[in-house]
């Protein structure tokens, strides 16, 4: 168990999850070791975004259990801070307020957080914006400033869910080479869900395949060669792109 | 420096003020006076003092009922929107009080208490609570589920929840509900100087219809109106003050 827990930052194990008579996950175990961005890939509807509110606290498990940093956890807690597809932005507020939020929940007195708040908001670089609405940002500003909330709060594991979906492409693939950096220099443990297998392949250090309802996990894949290469180079890597292939041709009996 | 709303504003008062005094000189109606002969006799009832003591008896019951509707009723509707055992309990009261002809509820209220105050106030309630409760209720029940997980997320608790985002979430639309019910409580008052017992600036309207005064009459008329759309300019800024965010502007 000691081991575990100094190699992982989250281990769900014999996670089983249904809405009414519908079985959403069955049996699942996944550990996420720490330090390091694992993928939760696999078509719609196979349960990633479940298994991550999940993770969060945000959905009971119909049974098993969450381990994180080897404690047990049922409810949202100060160490998993959640990026969300949506982006969740509270539109009467201003983006200062926004990304200070959760500070403000857990009673960080207005100067603290407000300074902690312009810190972040520096790093997504949306400096200038601090006094703006939500409404007046583009969609991936608006995802900076859920991801600067999310920043902000320090907690050492990170879930994002479909955090680039809701962006156009180009802002998307400007986002992945920003999160590479993130994961570097950042020294958090990162879930990331997504659909797209480009993204998964591009960004993650381990991607974990899950398959559609009942969903388990079906791979784990680590890609190695061009982890370290700079981010301009990896999306001609060869082995970038045999990675891509291979998983698609497994994914694909699921779709058709 | 003119804005661009307060302009549009000055606009269209001006334009209805111009159809208003047309109408008059074209003799639509013999009972319809012109925009200046109504402002003459609105200026000659201020000068005399007498739009004062009016308003003095009308306020009364209005003020306490806008107040009450406003403050119970978004109190009421919040409460209606968190509990359903409170919504099955308290929702078809406001129903009926929305439905009812007021005419007809009128006498009750006059054998219950009396021809004073009270009867008056509660004239203003009927009017103004349905609406603001009913706005508060669905305002409240409709909050996007998200921004209320991204709130659990980050460790808010119930209270935190219920006060920084349901609140906030509901609060266009809660203004939206005090817009259209005090708008209905200004009304109320009115109709209760008429139908209960005559005082204020619904008894200037009923006596100087009485005595084809018809200028005076419109004059009254007027000066109500001035003071809801007054009073609803006050709220939009009151509005802004506190939810800066919720003016998003026009979509076009």
């Amino acid at each position: 168990m000691s081991d575990q827990t100094t190699a992982n930052a989250v281990s769900v194990k014999n996670i089983y999850k249904n809405y009414g008579e519908t079985e959403a996950l069955r049996d699942l175990s996944l550990d996420f070791p720490k330090g390091q961005l694992t993928s939760l890939l696999g078509p719609s509807g196979c349960g990633k975004t479940t298994l991550l509110k999940i993770i969060a606290g945000l959905l009971p498990a119909t049974q098993g259990e969450v381990f994180v940093n080897g404690s047990l956890v049922t409810k949202p807690g100060p160490d998993r801070a959640f990026v969300f597809q949506d982006f969740a932005l509270m539109p009467w507020a201003s983006v200062l307020r926004n990304v200070a939020f959760g500070l403000e929940l857990r009673g960080v007195n207005k100067n603290e957080r407000e300074d902690i708040a312009a810190k972040y908001i520096k790093d997504v670089g949306l400096v200038g914006f601090e006094n703006s609405f939500p409404h007046e940002l583009s969609g991936g500003m608006r995802q900076r400033v859920g991801l600067a909330r999310a920043l902000s709060v320090d907690s050492p594991v990170l879930l994002m869910d479909e955090p680039f979906s809701a962006v156009d492409e180009q802002t998307r693939r400007k986002f992945q080479e920003d999160l590479l950096n993130l994961v570097k220099n950042e020294n958090k443990t990162f879930i990331f869900v997504t659909h797209s297998i480009e993204e998964a392949v591009y960004v993650s250090d381990q991607i974990a395949i899950l398959l559609p309802r009942p969903s388990r996990v079906s791979e784990i894949i680590k890609p190695k060669g061009f982890r370290n290469k700079d981010v301009d180079s990896i999306r001609k890597d060869s082995e970038y792109l045999d990675t891509v292939e291979s998983i698609w041709k497994s994914l694909r009996t699921y779709v058709e | 420096m003119l804005t661009r709303s307060f302009f549009l504003k000055i606009l269209s008062g001006a334009l209805i003020f111009g159809a208003w005094e047309y109408a008059g000189r074209t003799g639509v109606n013999y009972a319809l006076p012109t925009f200046l002969e109504s402002m003459k006799a609105l200026f000659d009832m201020t000068m005399s003092g007498l739009i004062f003591e009016a308003y003095a008896d009308t306020l009364r019951p209005l003020a306490v009922g806008v107040f009450i509707s406003s403050f119970i009723g978004i109190g009421i509707g919040v409460w209606v929107g968190l509990s359903e055992k409170f919504d099955w309990l308290v929702s078809p009261i406001f129903i009926i009080m929305q439905a009812a002809p007021l005419a007809a509820l009128i006498p009750l209220l006059i054998m219950a208490y009396g021809i004073g105050l009270t009867s008056k106030v509660f004239v203003v309630c009927i009017m103004a609570m349905p609406v603001i409760v009913l706005n508060t209720s669905v305002a409240v029940k409709n909050t996007p589920s998200s921004v209320k997980e991204m709130a659990r997320s980050f460790l808010g608790t119930e209270k935190d929840v219920i006060l920084k985002i349901i609140i906030p979430a509901a609060s266009p639309v809660i203004f939206a509900g005090l817009r259209l019910g005090v708008s209905a409580g200004f009304i109320g008052a009115i109709l209760a100087e008429l139908k209960i017992t005559p005082t204020g600036v619904g008894d200037i309207i009923s006596y100087s219809r009485m005595t084809a005064d018809y200028p005076s009459m419109y004059a009254a008329i007027f000066s109500i109106i001035l003071l809801a759309v007054l009073f609803l300019n006050l709220l939009e800024k009151i509005e802004n003050f506190f939810f800066k965010g919720n003016n998003q502007g026009y979509i076009s």
